[in-house]
């Protein structure tokens, strides 16, 4: 086909194609392909979704909070432990409900919790969103933060090497002996965070790995020959980083700020979990479930159901699937833009 | 192999000065003054604090405090060995630099970890208290993520493509993303709250005896295990998978299967020894994982041990003791990489050379 196309001029092409139009192909790039080996691939197409949902649904939670008419620290005592709203469902199984659903509603002045209250009588479904929003934003920007210092300090060490380099990995090695945790706790602990600082204390805090992989990938690139080619034309040092070797670690890049979104929520729920991250009464979805972790025994004195499962269950839920679809996009795009790994893993 | 060694055991040294350096600049750059915590008797007056801060060489620059926190040895201008000479520390004066030079005795370099603020003991006693403990749950975990994770790994990998080696794949994948809090508290609610199988947290019952019960014991490390190692299983799977697919698609596996040899000699003779040898250099990165994952464990089944000691320090602001503790974890994970790279040089020796 190659030789075919080669061998025409390219009048005779152009009247080819004018003749038949179906002979026409775009070139296929690598961003094409990887494009096209994604679109087969569901569950990282799902993944993609959920995301997206979960990001739609906390940048709408005032809409969601003036439709069910209550703020995330709207407090009401008197509805404390409320169950999810199951109105309809006691309708449809019992046939009628004219008692129930009026009491229901009663203690909560109108106001359906379709996830019930916590300890507080805060409806659930609002703090979810709106914790959605502190969690998933955190996460977002510190990966912002940890993949443009981590691309920027790899590049330099590996683009450099010599001295340069081994300041910064001895750096980075010395500061990933610390185990991460306890780094963060000691400096949440110190310095009592908001949204704002845990940010950026987990931004900072979190791109050696990313700056190790890019390390190691722009050593393997700028020995390649189209770097000696741009630098025996005289190309700066500067240009050859931007034009070819950042490039080059762009899928590295895509993939690692899947995972690295994906781990930052998980370290932000534990860090809130443990009380040390974002503080009350603002929710994030790792500090809703530290209150739950205090009624754990807790039965309703009527039903005896226990009172906080729904608070327990909820928050860890959103925050496995998220991370779930995170891990999962991830993986999708390292199958999409590296295809020589599909099958090894 | 001994100057293979020795030169690791020499990088080991810039990277323990400076994880010292960061932790101690990074606790000392606490708002608010560790005297005025420490004596918030409101009997006590200016003049005492003065007095102490001096005695605790908090009066000086934050350098001079780090070096003498880091040796044991300190320095003071003029002669003042009367004022800080003492039943443990030795003072000399250097006319010639007019300066006092004392030696505590003390000092990281020297094992000395310092001393906690809230129960007046050295570090190195509260940790010694508590490492039991989290020794017992860290072995029992990185055991149960060994076991489990190693013949899941390989199985998945001879079975590749298979339903099996999906449902190793999936769950992985899953395990990795579940907070190791929100499972613990899924499976203390479970198994500890509804089905009261299992205790729900703390190392033993406790019990005016205090008599050791080895099933009591048992029952009480296995939900804690579980949340300790099920992320280490999921790891271990995925990496003895990749590294058993990489092993499958050599030569001498292909020679060995083209002379004839049993399948199950190729597997378990050629393919899984070789597939276990990249095991070493995760085994460094795992004490690591076990002590970050001590924390969270250790926090949620109320189990004794150096990482609840931690997380309680820092929130009582005990910084000495934090800052202690977190050397300790450090020296621990340096040695265990350097363990791990060690062993990896002597099961395989092209590492040595590179």
């Amino acid at each position: 086909m190659a030789v075919n196309q080669a061998q025409l001029s390219s009048a005779e092409l152009a009247s080819a194609l004018a003749e038949n139009p179906q002979l026409k192909r775009d070139p296929q790039t690598f961003w094409g392909m990887a494009g096209q080996s994604l679109r087969r691939d569901k569950l990282t197409l799902i993944s993609l979704g959920f995301i997206a949902l979960m990001a739609l649904l906390a940048l709408l939670a005032p809409v969601f909070e003036g439709a069910i008419g209550i703020g995330p620290d709207d407090t009401n005592p008197q509805n404390a432990f409320a169950p999810p709203y199951v109105g309809p469902y006691i309708q449809w199984r019992t046939g009628s409900d004219l008692i129930t659903a009026p009491t229901m509603l009663g203690k909560s002045d109108g106001v359906i919790h379709w996830l019930g209250t916590d300890q507080l009588g805060r409806d659930q479904l609002v703090r979810l969103l709106y914790g959605g929003r502190v969690s998933l934003g955190i996460a977002f920007f510190a990966a912002a933060i940890t993949l443009v210092v981590g691309v920027s300090v790899g590049t330099i060490a590996g683009f450099s090497g010599g001295i340069v380099d081994d300041i910064i990995i001895w750096f980075i090695n010395t500061v990933v002996s610390i185990p991460g945790i306890y780094l963060l706790i000691i400096v949440t602990a110190i310095f009592k965070p908001n949204p704002g600082t845990l940010t950026l204390y987990l931004g900072f805090l979190g791109w050696f790995g990313t700056a190790r992989l890019i390390r190691g990938n722009v050593f393997k690139v700028r020995e390649l020959d189209f770097v000696l080619a741009a630098r025996s034309i005289g190309a700066t040092k500067i240009r050859i980083m931007a034009q070819h070797v950042i490039p080059n670690s762009l899928p590295i890049i895509i993939v690692n700020a899947a995972i690295d979104i994906g781990v930052l929520i998980l370290v932000e729920s534990a860090l809130s979990f443990l009380g040390l991250g974002v503080q009350p009464p603002t929710a994030t979805w790792g500090s809703m479930l530290n209150r739950a972790n205090n009624f754990l025994f807790l039965r309703d004195p009527v039903t005896g159901d226990y009172s906080a499962l729904h608070l327990l269950v909820a928050p860890g839920l959103l925050i496995t699937l998220t991370v779930l679809a995170l891990y999962l996009i991830g993986d999708g795009l390292r199958d999409a833009l590296d295809p020589m790994m599909k099958n090894t893993r | 192999m001994f100057r293979y060694v020795f030169r690791r055991l020499l990088q080991a040294i810039p990277t323990l000065i400076g994880v010292s350096i960061i932790s101690f600049f990074l606790v000392n750059s606490a708002p608010g003054d560790p005297i005025l915590i420490r004596t918030f008797d409101p009997k006590i007056t200016e003049e005492t604090r003065e007095i102490l801060r001096r005695q605790l060489g908090l009066d000086q620059p934050i350098p001079i405090q780090y070096i003498s926190w880091f040796t044991g040895y300190s320095l003071r201008p003029n002669n003042v060995v009367g004022e800080f000479q003492s039943d443990g520390v030795t003072c000399r004066f250097v006319a010639l630099l007019n300066t006092t030079f004392c030696d505590s005795g003390g000092g990281i370099v020297r094992g000395n970890l310092g001393t906690s603020i809230s129960t007046n003991q050295p570090v190195w006693e509260r940790l010694v208290e508590r490492m039991p403990a989290t020794l017992e749950l860290g072995v029992a975990a990185l055991l149960a993520s060994l076991l489990l994770g190693v013949p899941l790994g390989v199985l998945s990998a001879v079975y590749q493509g298979s339903i099996f080696d999906n449902i190793v794949r999936f769950m992985a994948v899953i395990f990795n993303a579940l907070p190791a809090f929100w499972f613990g508290l899924m499976l203390i609610f479970l198994f500890g709250v509804v089905l009261g199988w299992l205790p729900t947290g703390g190392r033993q019952t406790v019990s005016l005896t205090s008599e050791f019960d080895l099933v009591d014991r048992l029952r009480h490390l296995i939900l804690p295990t579980a949340i300790l190692a099920f992320g280490g299983i999921a790891g271990i799977s995925r990496f003895m998978r990749t590294e058993t697919l990489e092993v499958i698609r050599t030569d001498y596996i292909r020679t060995a299967k083209a002379k004839g040899l049993a399948a199950t000699s190729v597997w378990f003779i050629h393919a899984l020894r070789n597939a276990l040898i990249p095991l070493m250099t995760i085994l460094g990165p795992s004490i690591a994982g076990v002590l970050t994952g001590a924390v969270i464990t250790e926090t949620i089944f109320s189990w004794p041990g150096m990482g609840r000691l931690t997380f309680s320090a820092a929130v009582q602001r005990d910084y000495p003791m934090v800052l202690g503790a977190v050397m300790f974890f450090s020296i621990l994970t340096i040695l265990g990489n350097l363990l791990s790279d060690i062993l990896y040089g002597v099961v395989d020796p092209r590492v040595r050379l590179s």
